[in-house]
C-alpha cells in the first residue's frame, strides 16, 4: 500500500536540548517545520529564527479605529445631526470626550489583538495533519514535538530522521498518511 | 533583585512532574459528580431562581416594588451594581496587573478571579438593567439611528458608564478566553470520553501548541494585559464619575476616583480569597494554591484596606477643609445620622479587620483569613451603601427628607444575584480547568532552558521537595 509521508516526528523532554536543537534546525536550512510545547519556553521562537510577529501593527491599528470612531460619534450625534442644548454645556467638547474615547480605543485594541491572533495562528483550524500521531498528542501534556514536514525542500524521510536523532530526539519516527 | 542566593518558597508544592500538572489538574473535570456538588449547585441555583424570580415580579410590575421614592432615587440596585463591579476588578488586576509586574505566582489564581470577574460583571449587568424599569429599552443607552432621530447623551457620565461597563465585559471575557485556549487543546488530549473530546476539541479551535503560534499568542497575551489594566483603573474611575460629576455633597469629590478604585481591588481580593479558601479544600488544590499565595493575597488587602481607610478620613478632612457647610454637615451625617450604623459597620469591616494581617502567622491562618474576608466582602457593599444612602436621604431641604428601606424585592434580588455568581462559578470549577495549566507549567522548576534566563533576572534550581533556590545572575 502506497502512503504518502507527511513528515518527521521526534520528541525532547529537556528545555535544553530543544533550544540547542531548534538553533541547529534552522541553521541546516530546514523552513517547513516547528516544535510544539505544552507551554511558551522562553527564547525558543528566536532560536528557531522566527520573525517578529506583525501583531502590534494589528492592534494598533484597532487602537486607531476605536478612538476615531469614538471622537467621531460622539462629535457628529451632538453636535452636528442633532445639537441639543443639555445645561448649557458645549455640544462636544475634547474633555467630556475622554471616558468614551478611552473606552473604544481599548475595545478596539483588544479585538483587533484577538482576531489578529486568530488570523495570524489560522485559528479556528480543526484539523491538523499529524492530529492522529501519538507523540503528537504529548505536546499538550509534557514533551516537546519538533515536527519537519514533508513538503520542506530538504526533506528525505531517511536523511531528516537521522538528523533529528543525532540532534537527541527521542522516538523519531515517519508520519505517513494514507 | 538584589538579596543573593535567597530561598524563595515554592510556588508549587511536592515537586510534581509536569505530567502531574496535567492530570491533577484535568482530571477535575473528568472525575464523577458527586452529591456534595450536586446539593450545592442545587441550592446556589435556588438562590438564583428565586433572585430571578424577584426580577421578574420587578420587571412585570415595576421597580414601585422597590423600596426606592423620594428623596432616594438610588438604593441597594446601584449599591449592588457598584459592588458587583469592584468584586470584578481583582480578576482584572490578577491576570492583568501582576502579570506585567511578573508575579510568578498569580499564574494559579488567576484563571480563577478571571472567571469571577465575569460572573461579576453578569451580576453587575443584571442589578443594572433591571434598575433602567424597562430593561427591554436596553438598547435606548446605545447610539443607534432611530425613529425619533434622537442620540445618547454623551456629556452624561451615566452614557459613560455603559461604554465603560460593556468594553470591561468584552475585555475580559475575550482575556479570559484566549487564556484558556492552550489548556483547552490539553484537555482535549487528555479527556477520555468522546463527547468531551469533541467539546473541548471544537473550543481549542485546533490549538497544537506550536511555537510560531506561542510567539503571536504571548505577544497577544502582553499586549491583552497591557490594556486591560489602564482599562480597569478606568472602568471604577467611570463608575465613580456617576457620582463626583453631580453636584451634591458627599459624592463631589476628586477623591472618587483611586478611592473607588483601591476599594474595588480591596474588595475583589477579599471575594477572590472567600472563594479560593473553599475551592483549594474541596478541590483538594493545596499543592498549587498554596499558603504563600494566601500570604501574598492577605498582603494586597491589608494595603488596600490601608488605602481606603485613608480615603475615608481623609474625606472628613476635606469636607471641614472645603468650608463648605453641606458639605461639612454631610459628613457628620454619615457618621452620627440615620445611617451611622451603616458606616460604622463599613468602618469596622474595612479599616480595622484587615489589620489583623500585620502578622505573619495571621496571614497564613486559613479560618481567620476566610473570616476577615467575609467581614471585608461586608465592609465593602456597607461602603457603596453608605455613599449612596447618606448624600441622597436628606435633600437640601427638609422637606425632602427621607429614610430608605429595601422590600424583600430588592433582597431577594441581591441573594439571586449571589445564587447566579456562584452557580456560575461552581459550574465553571467543574467543567473548565481551574488552574491555567500552560502557566503553571511554565513557571515549574527546569521548565524553562538554563541561558535564557538573563532577560528573566533568576533561574531556578530544584533542592530537595518543595523547595525553590533563586539565583542572580
Amino acid at each position: 500500500m502506497s502512503s504518502t509521508p507527511v513528515g518527521v516526528i521526534g520528541e525532547f523532554t529537556d528545555p535544553n536540548a530543544i533550544s540547542a536543537a531548534a538553533k541547529k534546525i534552522d541553521q541546516a536550512g530546514y523552513r517547513k517545520w516547528d516544535i510544539h510545547t505544552p507551554y511558551p519556553v522562553h527564547g525558543l521562537d528566536k532560536d528557531m529564527g522566527i520573525k517578529r510577529s506583525i501583531l502590534t501593527y494589528i492592534s494598533f491599528a484597532g487602537l486607531l479605529f476605536g478612538i476615531t470612531n469614538a471622537i467621531a460619534i460622539q462629535w457628529w450625534t451632538s453636535a452636528v445631526d442633532y445639537p441639543l442644548n443639555i445645561g448649557g454645556k458645549p455640544l462636544f467638547a475634547f474633555e467630556f470626550s475622554v471616558p468614551v474615547d478611552f473606552e473604544l480605543s481599548i475595545l478596539g485594541t483588544a479585538i483587533f489583538t484577538v482576531v489578529g491572533l486568530f488570523g495570524l495562528c489560522k485559528l479556528p483550524t480543526w484539523y491538523n495533519k499529524y492530529q492522529d500521531d501519538e507523540s503528537f498528542k504529548k505536546a499538550t501534556d509534557d514533551t516537546f514535538v519538533v515536527t519537519i514536514d514533508a513538503d520542506d525542500d530538504r526533506f528525505s524521510a531517511e536523511q531528516t530522521a537521522a538528523f533529528l536523532t543525532t540532534l537527541g530526539a527521542a522516538n523519531v519516527h515517519l508520519v505517513t498518511a494514507p | 533583585m538584589t538579596d543573593h542566593g535567597q530561598i524563595r518558597e515554592s510556588l508549587v508544592l511536592g515537586n510534581p512532574s509536569i505530567r502531574d500538572v496535567t492530570a491533577r489538574i484535568a482530571s477535575i473535570v473528568e472525575s464523577k459528580i458527586t452529591i456534595k456538588y450536586l446539593l450545592t449547585l442545587g441550592f446556589t441555583a435556588t438562590l438564583a431562581g428565586w433572585g430571578l424570580f424577584a426580577l421578574y415580579y420587578t420587571i412585570t410590575t415595576g421597580i414601585g416594588v422597590w423600596g426606592l421614592n423620594n428623596p432616594l432615587g438610588w438604593g441597594w440596585d446601584i449599591t449592588n451594581f457598584v459592588f458587583w463591579i469592584g468584586i470584578g476588578h481583582a480578576g482584572t488586576l490578577i491576570s492583568a496587573i501582576l502579570f506585567l509586574f511578573r508575579q510568578k505566582w498569580r499564574t494559579a489564581i488567576n484563571r480563577s478571579a478571571e472567571a469571577m470577574t465575569i460572573f461579576a460583571v453578569v451580576c453587575a449587568l443584571t442589578m443594572v438593567l433591571s434598575h433602567t424599569g424597562r430593561p427591554w429599552l436596553f438598547y435606548w443607552l446605545l447610539p443607534f439611528p432611530n425613529q425619533m432621530q434622537m442620540w445618547i447623551n454623551f456629556r452624561s457620565p451615566l452614557a459613560w458608564d455603559v461604554f465603560a461597563v460593556n468594553t470591561y465585559f468584552t475585555v475580559s471575557a475575550l482575556f479570559w478566553f484566549v487564556g484558556l485556549i492552550p489548556d483547552l487543546a490539553t484537555m482535549r488530549n487528555y479527556v477520555k470520553s468522546e463527547i468531551a473530546k469533541k467539546v473541548f476539541g471544537v473550543l481549542s479551535l485546533g490549538w497544537t501548541g506550536s511555537t510560531r503560534h506561542w510567539h503571536h499568542y504571548e505577544i497577544a497575551y502582553m499586549l491583552l494585559a497591557g490594556i486591560s489594566t489602564p482599562l480597569v483603573l478606568s472602568v471604577h474611575s467611570v463608575v465613580s464619575f456617576d457620582f463626583t460629576v453631580g453636584i451634591l455633597p458627599g459624592w463631589h469629590t476628586t477623591i472618587f476616583p483611586p478611592y473607588f478604585v483601591a476599594g474595588a481591588i480591596f474588595s475583589g481580593f477579599a471575594m477572590v480569597m472567600t472563594l479560593l479558601v473553599i475551592v483549594r479544600e474541596i478541590l483538594d488544590l493545596k499543592q498549587f494554591i498554596t499558603l504563600k499565595h494566601l500570604d501574598n493575597m492577605n498582603k494586597i488587602m491589608l494595603a488596600t484596606g490601608m488605602m481606603v481607610g485613608y480615603a475615608y478620613i481623609l474625606e472628613f478632612f476635606i469636607a471641614w477643609y472645603s468650608g463648605s457647610d453641606w458639605e461639612k454637615w454631610i459628613f457628620l451625617n454619615r457618621m452620627f445620622g440615620d445611617y451611622a450604623w451603616a458606616y460604622w459597620a463599613m468602618f469596622t469591616c474595612n479599616v480595622v479587620s484587615p489589620q489583623v494581617f500585620w502578622f505573619a502567622s495571621n496571614r497564613r491562618n486559613i479560618p481567620l483569613m476566610f473570616i476577615i474576608s467575609i467581614f471585608i466582602n461586608i465592609g465593602m457593599w456597607f461602603e457603596r451603601f453608605t455613599i449612596i444612602a447618606t448624600t441622597l436621604h436628606h435633600d437640601f431641604l427638609p422637606a425632602s427628607w427621607g429614610y430608605y428601606s429595601p422590600t424583600w424585592v430588592e433582597v431577594s434580588i441581591f441573594i439571586g444575584t449571589f445564587g447566579i455568581f456562584l452557580t456560575l462559578f461552581l459550574l465553571f470549577a467543574k467543567f473548565v480547568p481551574v488552574i491555567a495549566i500552560a502557566e503553571v507549567k511554565s513557571i515549574m522548576p527546569g521548565a524553562q532552558p538554563a541561558h535564557h534566563h538573563h532577560d528573566h533576572e533568576h533561574d531556578h534550581v530544584a533542592v530537595g521537595s518543595g523547595t525553590v533556590t533563586e539565583k542572580v545572575h
